[in-house]
């Protein structure tokens, strides 16, 4: 497949190189991380610019990998009035997403009590296959989740009301519609706020190293405020609620199309016209699975509160441990973007990539507003993870989008064949590391050296100017599905 | 009885497997016991839950989708797992399935838990006769 370098770190592949492509593909990477990507990227990416209404290219970040239907690391934007919406191109995991809270605790003051932290978050998070949650919620009030999402949980007394404002869409997408959720995903997923989930999903203890911060001003900006700082990281989603949804529009989509004329070169990548009945009811269906997501994110986050005021026995106020920012991997949003001297309504896909709003763009809290957006890139539980900010330039090029992973370079059985999770355990310990998991099997599936190395796709992220470098953590504990 | 193995240079982060079957019947049965393998080690879970599966799908490929999604589904609101599956599959298009399933709850404290199946996807799935059986090749969302 043809790809030409159109700048150090960025490279398309034109229309011309499969019948149907409506715009190029466009790849950010460095020549390493090119070469370390599978095929089913390129294939993927070119398959998504063939679909109705793309407009500009279909993106893949530097973290990129071979999904089902759009590769992971994927961005495209459809036209709303001519466009279409695809489940495909937003995944199972309705906004599984990533939250960051700091602290005012050190590493010398967590360090201590480390074990007793781990062990207390992992008791108070349900993980893994089959874990029910703690927040126990009638029929009625799961409704009210849908529409309201962390606002519900704020106003049930779970979190404080100042973290709604740093929250992407203050937590409560609008557009939900619970009258388009099948009764199956409420029967699936009611029953799971407050659960981490598995596979990738984990929450974590960090600190910022000696070399940490990368960019004073905007990090002060975020509270990041130095070296031994000790924040907290969250990844997870939607659990089954979202992943039904997910399930059933996907499955009538597939049956949708031939009614619609549509047709596409992966049967993942499914889709209708955003306008159409069947459209519309994926959207309501989606923002309802992407509020249970921001409200999933919320509960745990009192959890976090609780537990760490009793390791620490202090108020979690007084712990400073107030939300930095929470983002969305897997939605698609309907947002302005100039495109050819044009504003247009476009309906922006999201799939494995975080939102990157630049400085002065809508939806920023008042106190970011003149810096950009936060982006919160995790990595793998040995590695660290790292906190950039989003540009004006990636409102340009990408509609305000950016990575939002390291991105995986191998399978999770070849991981599991390569180590076992206790030794991976035992090793991390060894390091200062102490990780509490529902699955061995699940920790070994996520050793860091299954991932590429973050900073090599932060330093490609930089240097394009789709986010720029604020600070970087490195893990001390880890609580795994 | 059904084979099945992990496709690893296919969609790394999730799960693609290759199903094989004697029967119809036992391909399904076998894609069972590979998304139960998958989420759980069964020799860990109790055998205390079983339950009847009825569906009807206009296709082949289609109702190995809903089979497997049913019983995703069933993970999550039972917190149940059914590796064994007696399976009869009738028609041809619209096809019938009726299935006899039978597995254990998830005991957090025995149930050795693996990956969390959160979906089946349409990609690269299909279902086709061999001169030896049947073949199926799904991607399962982890």
């Amino acid at each position: 497949m043809e790809l030409r370098r159109i700048d150090d770190c960025v490279w398309e592949i034109p229309p011309s190189a499969k019948p149907g492509m409506r715009v190029p593909a466009r790849l950010y990477a460095s020549e390493a991380l090119l070469a370390g990507m599978d095929q089913g990227v390129f294939e993927q990416v070119t398959n998504v610019a063939c679909l109705p209404g793309i407009v500009r290219a279909a993106f893949c970040m530097p973290d990129g990998h071979w999904g089902y239907g759009f590769p992971i690391g994927g961005v495209a934007a459809f036209r709303a009035d001519t466009g279409v919406i695809s489940p495909g191109g937003i995944g199972f995991d309705i906004n599984c997403g990533m939250r960051l809270l700091r602290t005012h605790l050190t590493e010398a003051e967590v360090r201590p009590r480390l074990r007793e932290l781990v062990a207390g978050l992992f008791a108070a998070v349900p993980a893994g296959v089959g874990a029910r949650g703690f927040v126990r919620c009638t029929r009625a009030e799961f409704r009210r989740v849908m529409v309201e999402g962390a606002r519900w949980c704020v106003e049930e007394g779970y979190g404080w009301p100042e973290d709604l404002d740093r929250i992407e869409g203050r937590g409560a997408l609008a557009g939900a519609d619970p009258d388009a959720v099948s009764e199956r995903a409420v029967e699936r997923g009611h029953n799971q706020l407050g659960t981490l989930g598995s596979g990738n999903h984990y929450l974590e203890i960090q600190v910022v190293p000696p070399d940490g911060i990368h960019d004073p001003t905007t990090a002060a900006a975020f509270g990041i405020t130095g070296p031994g700082q000790v924040v907290i990281m969250l990844h997870c989603g939607s659990r089954g609620f979202g992943h039904q949804i997910g399930t059933d529009y996907l499955r009538a989509f597939v049956g949708a199309m031939a009614r619609h004329g549509i047709v596409v070169r992966d049967r993942e990548l499914a889709c209708a016209p955003f306008r159409s009945p069947e459209g519309q009811a994926y959207f309501g269906a989606m923002n309802a699975a992407a509020n249970t997501a921001f409200a999933n994110r919320q509960v745990i986050t009192h959890r976090v509160r609780e537990v760490m005021g009793r390791v620490f026995g202090a108020d979690p106020r007084a712990l400073g441990l107030e939300v930095v920012y929470d983002v969305c991997h897997n939605t698609a949003k309907l947002e302005r973007h100039r495109v050819d001297g044009e504003t247009l309504e476009l309906v922006v896909h999201r799939k494995g990539a975080t939102r990157a709003f630049g400085p002065g763009a809508p939806d920023l809290p008042a106190a970011y507003r003149a810096v950009g957006q936060p982006v919160i890139i995790g990595g793998s539980m040995e590695t660290g993870s790292a906190l950039l900010v989003g540009t004006a330039h990636a409102m340009e090029e990408t509609f305000g989008s950016t990575a939002h992973g390291a991105g995986r370079t191998m399978s999770r059985h070849e991981a599991k064949r390569r180590v076992s999770g206790a030794a991976l355990l035992r090793d991390l310990e060894a390091r200062g590391i102490v990780v509490q998991a529902a699955s061995q099997s699940g920790v070994a599936e996520e050793a860091g050296f299954a991932y590429k190395d973050l900073a090599a796709v932060v330093d490609v992220l930089d240097r394009v100017g789709l986010s720029r470098k604020v600070a970087t953590f490195v893990p001390i504990g880890n609580v795994k599905g | 009885m059904g084979r099945y193995r992990i496709l690893e240079d296919v969609a790394i982060a999730d799960c693609a497997l290759a199903l094989e079957g004697d029967t119809l019947d036992d391909l399904f049965a076998t894609a069972a016991r590979a998304l139960a393998e998958l989420m759980v080690d069964p020799a860990t879970l109790p055998s205390d839950a079983a339950r009847t599966i009825t569906l009807e799908a206009p296709a082949l490929d289609l109702l190995l989708h809903d089979w497997l999604a049913e019983l995703i589904f069933l993970k999550d609101r039972d917190a149940a797992i059914f590796p064994c599956a007696d399976v009869r599959i009738t028609g041809d298009g619209p096809f019938g399935l009726r299935a006899a399933v039978r597995g254990g709850t998830i005991d957090p404290a025995r149930t050795a838990l693996r990956a969390d199946a959160k979906a089946v996807t349409f990609h690269q799935l299909g279902v086709e006769r061999t001169a030896e059986g049947w073949r199926a090749r799904v991607v399962i969302d982890i």
